[in-house]
């Protein structure tokens, strides 16, 4: 078999904003593109591939066609895979087979959303029922988090999985936001703070859970020819996965996600393992969704999530698994209630030089996982691996 | 009383025996007469083996706590029905299937275990299934 194209990712941008109450949706949209643009150095006549998910805010299910229209976008290939929050790490993947396939040499990925200027807070339960599962779920006060709790529960029904574990994590990502300007909650936090803070769904705690901002983020994904005309260091997209987990008729394994399905695609074709990433973006909706992420990607075994995180296991830079140096979802950002895009981003800033001084990590191999929807039901999983390009 | 002002279920053509099977006291599940899977929610193809060849089955209504939630808070949510035990129980018969747990959260623990009981809407054909812990 021939070796495949090789596909970069050349331009990544993330939005400072945290807050954006005088934008609208699609003008951050506009504006993340043309960040992903200038860091690319990249025209946007340049662009002929689009993807995007769903934009809340309308609920058109036209998303392309809206946001082409405004973005003034004439795509030859376009992809509004909607997975929830995993959905940027699935277009990364999608459009490296697109640009493989010849149908596109440029591909614009953009996301944008507004949940903190629109009123949206933690916990709050969506009450309308459309599709034939929010009446078997939704009439009972379905929340996210409650789900999120829920998987929780289990986790530490069946592996000892302790508060102090989960609240590790938090600790470590505030102990990574300290460094970031543009983070939400600089402020670090300890192990106390997190167990110690209110419970919103037992036994998840209010600093369990990821903040809720406004903002955006944006990716260029770009052919081996595009690429060889570029000045800009690029990084490598060795190999991706997506699977999709739900209630499975009956059998829903709240311990479990597809990030076992996605992760194993995903190091097949990088011909890597979890032994060969230096760092980790892993999605971050609740301190619960890393953990069962980092078993289910092969970061340790099944049940050993909670020991493997303690003594400093996930902090930059000397950590043997440095995750979400940015602060991630849980303290910098989580822009329309959606992480992927942002875990894609801060993968390549570590793999470009480009993270914060502190918590920069010697890495090679970078991973981004996501996890979109709810583990308490159904979810998408997506996983990238990443290179540094060879000098 | 009633379920109100919380969220209603919306019967649709797979699924609106099930909720007047509620209305009238029963748990229904399907079963797959070619796979023999037991399946919940509602569908009219297996989702196994996709045959149509499926029939309604009335669960024994008991079951156990797989995994359980408690909320304290859910905008829009009446107060009288705070704390909320959003749950996951195992049936008896099978499936997992989420619902509510009505009682005291000092009182529910996984592996609990639970009967059904039905909570009847302003729809005369639809009810709603929630558990309560059994006294042992
Ligand atoms: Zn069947």
């Amino acid at each position: 078999m021939a070796m495949a194209e090789s596909v970069y990712v050349a331009g990544a941008f993330e939005h400072p904003t945290r807050e954006a109450p005088d934008k609208s949706t699609m003008q951050l949209h506009a504006e993340v593109a043309a960040g992903a643009l200038e860091d690319a150095g990249l025209e946007k006549a340049d662009v002929d591939g689009y993807f995007t998910a769903g934009v809340p805010e309308y609920e058109s299910g036209l998303s392309p066609l809206i946001m082409a229209d405004y973005l003034g976008l004439d795509p030859s290939y376009a992809d509004t895979t909607d997975f929830g929050g995993s959905s940027y790490v699935s277009h990364v993947g999608h459009a490296a087979s697109a640009i493989r396939d010849g149908r596109c040499d440029v591909a614009l990925v953009t996301l944008a959303g507004r949940p903190r200027s629109r009123g949206q807070a933690t916990g709050s339960g969506a009450r309308d029922i459309r599709t034939v599962q929010d009446s078997f779920e939704r009439v009972y006060g379905a929340t996210n988090v409650g789900m999120y709790g829920m998987a929780a529960q289990r986790h530490m029904h069946e592996h000892g999985t302790t508060s102090e574990q989960l609240a590790e994590i938090r600790a470590a990502a505030s102990h990574h936001a300290q460094y970031n300007e543009h983070a939400m909650y600089r402020e670090p936090v300890s192990v106390e703070d997190v167990v110690e803070s209110r419970v919103v769904a037992d036994p998840l705690h209010l600093l369990d859970c990821c903040v809720i901002s406004d903002g955006g983020g944006a990716l260029l994904v770009v052919s081996e020819d595009v690429r060889s005309e570029l000045d800009r260091e690029c990084v490598e997209v060795l190999g991706f996965g997506e699977a999709i987990g739900h209630h499975d008729a009956g059998r829903i394994d709240l311990t479990r996600t597809a990030a076992e399905q996605s992760g194993s695609r995903a190091f097949e074709e990088a011909g890597l393992g979890p032994e060969h990433v230096d760092y980790a973006s892993i999605y971050d909706s609740f301190t619960i969704t890393v953990l069962e992420a980092i078993e289910d990607l092969g970061f340790c075994a099944k049940g050993d999530g909670g020991s493997f995180v303690e003594g400093g296991t996930l902090r930059a830079p000397d950590g043997e698994l440095p995750f979400n140096t940015d602060g991630g979802g849980l303290c910098s950002n989580h822009p329309a209630n959606r992480g992927g895009m942002t875990k894609v981003i801060e993968a390549v800033r570590q793999l470009r030089n480009e993270a914060n001084p502190e918590v920069q990590v010697d890495a090679d191999v970078a991973l981004a996982h996501g996890t979109g929807g709810s583990i308490g039901t159904r979810h998408g999983a997506a996983t990238v691996v990443l290179g540094r390009e060879a000098p | 009383m009633s379920w109100e002002p919380r969220p209603v279920p919306e019967p649709n053509p797979e699924t609106e025996r099930y909720w007047a099977a509620a209305a009238s006291g029963e748990l229904l599940v399907r079963e797959c007469l070619d796979c023999g899977l037991v399946y919940h929610y509602p569908r009219s193809l297996c989702p196994d083996c996709f045959s149509e060849n499926v029939e309604w089955r009335e669960a024994s209504g008991g079951g156990e706590v797989y995994s359980y939630s408690i909320a304290r808070a859910i905008s829009g949510w009446p107060e009288a029905d705070l704390p909320l035990v959003l749950a996951y129980v195992e049936l008896d018969d099978g499936p997992r299937l989420m619902t509510n747990v009505d009682a005291d959260p000092e009182d529910v623990e996984i592996g609990t275990r639970v009967d059904v009981r039905f909570v009847d809407t302003d729809a005369s054909d639809v009810a709603v299934p929630v558990f309560t812990p059994v006294d042992d």
